[in-house]
């Protein structure tokens, strides 16, 4: 398999046939052990529909082959983070270690925040100037076979993470502010927005739970009223209707939840974990920044007969630093573009819906409440 | 029906009556002065007292709760009954009953001004009475044995309960008098002494009457008893006078006692049958009997006084125990139209005091246009001990007679150590607030009970200035007030294992309130955790909007960051609604709940004091079958000896069956009364609880319609 080669190719492609905006991740199945999303998009040429069925490991397929290691201009680009890998207990149930790993992404029915976290991520990488024409997109979108059976080696991703030894790099001294700024900005912004998605996320689990013993009281009161008889009509009107009260509260905390979690939560997650990618970014920058720190000291330090082969290397690293670098530059401006951009399409739908489900609950209210003035007492 | 109507005439009923009485009483006023003046001269009409005691308090009952006017009362077939007994004591009985003792004879009796000497006069009104009760004892064989052990029957079963009764009564009387007019007011609230004394003057016509029937009424009794009650039956009496001389050591009583005394050893001579002995029960039972009864005697007055035709009124009586039957039912439906003037707020908790001796006094202030008030608007300050006094003091007088008493909120040590250790402690103001909601629903239930409303105490409580410190509340705290209630509850349930229910209904109401228990219980964990999952998310969101807030000041997009910090206000806003309504759910659902956990305590209460009363009467019943057995035994032995003492001994265990039955009865009545009560209170309780709740989830929802619709804008404004 010659990946060069291959990659090369997809990066003279002409690009996306598909639109980006189309892409839709429907729906998850779970096929034995493993859960199979079945995609949709649409060509940009004709608008015909292309409908395919892929796994985790399709994705991270993508991920791996959007970044070529030998391409050193690549070093600086943010890459849309894919999310962990969901976990499906045979009872189909989220457990807390999934909780914990995948905040709200774990949440929803049938795996919809994780869809749509997914297709989230197709769309970024579609809409990414560079990463899009990538032809590994394409193949994972509109191949009918699954491309994760040629599975890619291990990139940069697990390696990174491998290597602790290089974290202390994090703290090196910038040569450049915008990027020394960036890191501290960055580093910052991604701890906060980190703890604030995880207390959003606390937020959403007590609604939850809210819904959950709203609907166990409405049920119980509702039990209550079955076991007794007509003797006391009255009565068991006022409780029926109180049942049906807390059954709206009920909806109450379960559309809110559902709201906070399909809007603001994913918002916060991607967020969230964006800015993982672009500390990454930073890193991995940071990291060919100390590389050429060493080569200019070894070059100074060299004897003359080593001193043409250092220069050599000094040199080839300056190009790919300074390449890099301008690519990061880039990178960090359009990133923040974006960013701001999904947290207010995050905000704004956020808004809207919890605005209707007020609305919606408010009116549900004032219904119960003339139902039950009217409620005969005797 | 006559079953029923007769079990009201036990002692216990009497406050009831008075209860029952006192709200038409207050429009009502001749009547009841007229009553009490009677109770004050005709001491010794012990015998007739027991016997209309029934019909009193039916001609009460149906009064009250139909909310008819009082003056219709007097065309009623049952007041008339009352009416009749009051001013002719034996000719009452006479014309209640379907034998053919004329009428009339009550009306040579007035008319002769009968001297309580005449010992044939006496004679016959004797045979008279004893034939209605007969009569009436449908049930029993027709024997003069049996009929007048009857009589004495009544007479025993109010000493067993006098001291008790007279503490009641005594106090009722104030109410009553004090709603009725002014002149007699006085007389009321004084001892009965003055009453005495002083009746001559406000009613002096009557008196002479009364003294008529005061007087020759005992005799009558005594005679029938005293012809009766030959030898060692007379032991149990002798020893209740005992008890009740001591207890009943009034002028009054001593009066009384004179008088009955003198007239006793006439009767005695003239029959030839009595011992000293025998004189002296008879003896003690009259005075006994002027002493519990004089409330009604009171009532029975102002009949005589006003209608003053009973004659006429006697054709009635014939209709009366059918009107009564259906009263009772009545009873059940129309209970409700209670329409009370009352309104009672608590305020302004107030620590008094320092350190561990600090306690927390309350403003209760009533507003009323209830006559029975001296003024529309007063306000006393109570401490908590007060409140568990005051349920204490009612419990006690209402509790055995099948009434809910509503149960105060428990003590809690834990939470008024922290009002005394604490300052500023946020905990300990939830808990004054949550204590003063809960005294003032207490409060306010118990006042919306007609009956309890009457009580003196009650009024007291709500009036007086300076109560006397409530002491022994120790057993209500905590703990032991759940402790009681459930020893209480197995009480029940064993009994009702061993009782053999007759009546469906109570059997069915009782599994009802056991199964609502039960379910309200299960309720109660379920809102609580709900409140603290409200709690929890109100906790979260704060904690969120703070990050939300250093997330807007970290961030350099400044529209971004302006939104920011804009959704950490608005997130602040939405934690304060959820902080309000985590409260409305507990102040509204919670406690809500626990009252009526507390209440369907006093609901199962009432029930075990019916099945206490029905332990009684079966108790009675099994003596009185041994009895019967050892009679006979001893005519297959051929003792002849002791045969009259068996007699004896079955006549009394016979009365004593007849009496715990009737009381069985009338338990059996009010309690049945007070749970449909006590569940239309409780359908209008929860109505009016959810629609206060579904109110305030409306108005926080209208305001996160504003919070959403403020931010909106701010979010779009993101560029």
């Amino acid at each position: 398999m010659n990946r060069s080669g291959k990659t090369a190719d997809t990066m003279e492609g002409s690009g996306l046939t598909i639109s980006a905006s189309s892409i839709k991740v429907n729906e998850a199945t779970l096929d034995e052990d493993t859960l199979v999303f079945s995609i949709t998009s649409q060509k940009l040429s004709n608008g015909m529909g292309v409908c395919v069925c892929r796994t985790y490991e399709d994705f991270e397929w993508l991920q791996q082959s959007l970044f070529a290691p030998d391409e050193p201009d690549l070093h600086g680009v943010i890459f849309p983070p894919l999310p962990a890998k969901l976990i499906m207990s045979p009872q189909s149930q989220i457990n807390n270690k999934t909780l914990k790993q995948l905040g709200f992404l774990a949440l929803g029915d049938c795996c919809r925040t994780y869809c749509e976290a997914l297709e989230l991520y197709l769309q970024q990488v579609a809409l990414h100037p560079i990463l899009s024409k990538n032809k590994a997109l394409e193949t994972l979108l509109t191949n009918t076979e699954s491309p994760g059976k040629q599975r890619a080696k291990k990139g940069i991703f697990n390696r990174l993470s491998q290597v602790m030894e290089e974290k202390r790099k994090e703290s090196h001294k910038d040569v450049d502010d915008f990027f020394q700024n960036e890191r501290d900005n960055n580093s910052n912004m991604t701890a906060l927005t980190k703890v604030t998605t995880e207390r959003f996320l606390d937020v959403v689990l007590a609604e939850q739970r809210l819904s959950v013993a709203s609907k166990h009281l409405s049920s119980s009161i509702q039990l209550w009223v079955n076991q007794e008889d007509s003797a006391n009509a009255a009565f068991s009107k006022i409780c029926l209707k109180t049942s049906k009260v807390f059954e709206t509260i009920k909806r109450n905390f379960e559309k809110t939840a559902e709201n906070n979690i399909s809007t603001l939560g994913l918002g916060l997650d991607l967020q969230s974990r964006y800015q993982e990618a672009e500390k990454e970014m930073l890193f991995r920058r940071t990291c060919k920044l100390v590389e050429l720190e060493a080569a200019n000291k070894n070059t100074e330090r060299a004897k003359a007969n080593k001193k043409g082969i250092m220069e050599e290397v000094r040199n080839v690293l300056e190009k790919q630093f300074d390449g890099m670098s301008s690519m990061a530059r880039q990178e960090v401006g359009r990133f923040h573009q974006s960013r701001v951009a999904l947290l207010r399409t995050a905000l704004v739908s956020w808004c809207e819906q919890q605005l209707n489900t007020a609305t919606e609950i408010a009116a549900l209210y004032s219904e119960h409440l003339e139902a039950c003035q009217k409620l005969p007492e005797e | 029906m006559k079953m029923a109507a007769s079990s009201e005439r036990s002692p216990p009923p009497f406050p009831d009556a008075e209860d029952q009485e006192s709200e038409p009483a207050l429009r009502d006023e001749d009547s009841d002065e007229g009553a009490d003046i009677f109770l004050g001269t005709n001491p010794l009409e012990a015998m007739a007292d027991s016997t209309f005691s029934a019909s009193d308090v039916l001609s009460d009952l149906p009064n009250d709760l139909l909310g008819e006017p009082p003056s219709a009362v007097f065309g009623d077939p049952l007041s008339n009954i009352s009416k009749q007994e009051s001013t002719s004591n034996p000719a009452k009985q006479s014309s209640k009953l379907p034998s053919d003792v004329p009428c009339d004879i009550f009306d040579p009796l007035h008319g002769t001004g009968m001297e309580p000497k005449d010992d044939g006069k006496n004679a016959s009104l004797i045979d008279i009475v004893i034939n209605p009760v007969t009569s009436a004892k449908d049930n029993l064989p027709v024997d003069d044995l049996l009929s007048q052990p009857e009589i004495d029957i009544p007479a025993k079963t109010k000493t067993e309960q006098p001291a008790e009764l007279r503490s009641e009564e005594r106090p009722k009387d104030e109410p009553l008098s004090v709603a009725s007019s002014k002149p007699k007011k006085d007389l009321f609230e004084d001892s009965p002494e003055d009453l005495f004394s002083e009746l001559p003057k406000t009613k002096a016509k009557t008196k002479p009457q009364m003294d008529l029937f005061g007087d020759s009424s005992p005799d009558l009794f005594m005679d029938a008893k005293a012809a009766a009650d030959t030898g060692p039956g007379r032991n149990a009496p002798a020893d209740l006078f005992s008890e009740e001389s001591v207890a009943t050591t009034t002028s009054k009583s001593a009066k009384s006692n004179i008088s009955a005394n003198s007239i006793v050893t006439a009767n005695s001579k003239a029959n030839g049958v009595h011992s000293d002995e025998e004189e002296q029960d008879i003896f003690a039972e009259a005075t006994v009997e002027l002493s519990l009864d004089s409330p009604h005697n009171n009532r029975k007055t102002l009949d005589t006084t006003k209608p003053s035709e009973p004659a006429s009124s006697l054709s009635a009586a014939a209709g009366s125990s059918k009107a009564q039957a259906k009263t009772l039912e009545e009873l059940e439906e129309e209970e409700s139209e209670d329409k009370f003037e009352l309104n009672i707020s608590i305020t302004n908790p107030e620590k008094v005091g320092d350190g561990m001796n600090a306690y927390m006094a309350y403003k209760v202030s009533t507003q009323t246009t209830l006559p029975m008030f001296r003024s529309k608007t007063f306000t006393v300050r109570r401490r908590f001990s007060d409140f568990l006094g005051l349920y204490e003091k009612l419990s006690e007088k209402h509790s055995q007679n099948g009434y809910i008493v509503p149960p105060p909120p428990e003590k809690s040590l834990l939470g008024m150590t922290k009002v005394k250790v604490g300052k500023d402690d946020p905990s300990s103001g939830e808990f004054v607030e949550r204590r003063r909601a809960s005294l003032e629903r207490y409060l306010q239930r118990v006042v919306c009970h007609p009956s309890l409303l009457q009580d003196p105490d009650v009024r007291e409580f709500l009036e007086r200035e300076e109560l006397p410190r409530a002491v022994n509340t120790q057993a209500l705290s905590g703990a032991g007030f759940l402790k009681m209630i459930n020893k209480a509850t197995d009480a029940v349930s064993k009994m009702t294992i061993k009782m053999n229910e007759s009546d469906v209904w109570f059997e069915e109401k009782l599994q009802e309130v056991e199964s609502e228990d039960q379910q309200l219980r299960k309720l109660h964990a379920v809102v609580d955790s709900l409140v603290s999952h409200r709690k929890e998310l109100s906790v979260n969101t704060a904690v969120f909007a703070k990050s939300v807030a250093m997330l807007g000041s970290s961030e350099d997009n400044t529209a971004l960051s302006r939104a920011l910090s804009q959704l950490a206000e608005l997130e602040d806003k939405i934690e304060q609604l959820h902080q309000e309504q985590a409260g409305n759910d507990f102040f509204v659902f919670t406690e809500l709940l626990a009252d009526y956990i507390r209440l369907l305590g006093a609901v199962r209460g009432s029930f075990d004091q019916r099945m206490k009363s029905w332990q009684r009467w079966q108790d009675a019943q099994t003596t009185l079958q041994k009895k019967r057995e050892a009679e006979a035994k001893l005519l297959w032995a051929n003792k002849p000896d002791k045969l009259q003492q068996a007699k004896d001994e079955i006549a009394e265990w016979e009365g004593k069956v007849t009496q715990y039955e009737r009381e069985f009865e009338r338990v059996s009545a009010t309690v049945r009364k007070e749970v449909i009560r006590f569940e239309k209170e409780k359908a209008r309780d929860f109505k009016k609880q959810i629609i206060k709740y579904l109110e305030s989830l409306l108005q926080s929802q209208q305001q996160l319609i504003k919070y959403w619709e403020a931010f909106l804008p701010e979010a779009k404004a993101i560029a």
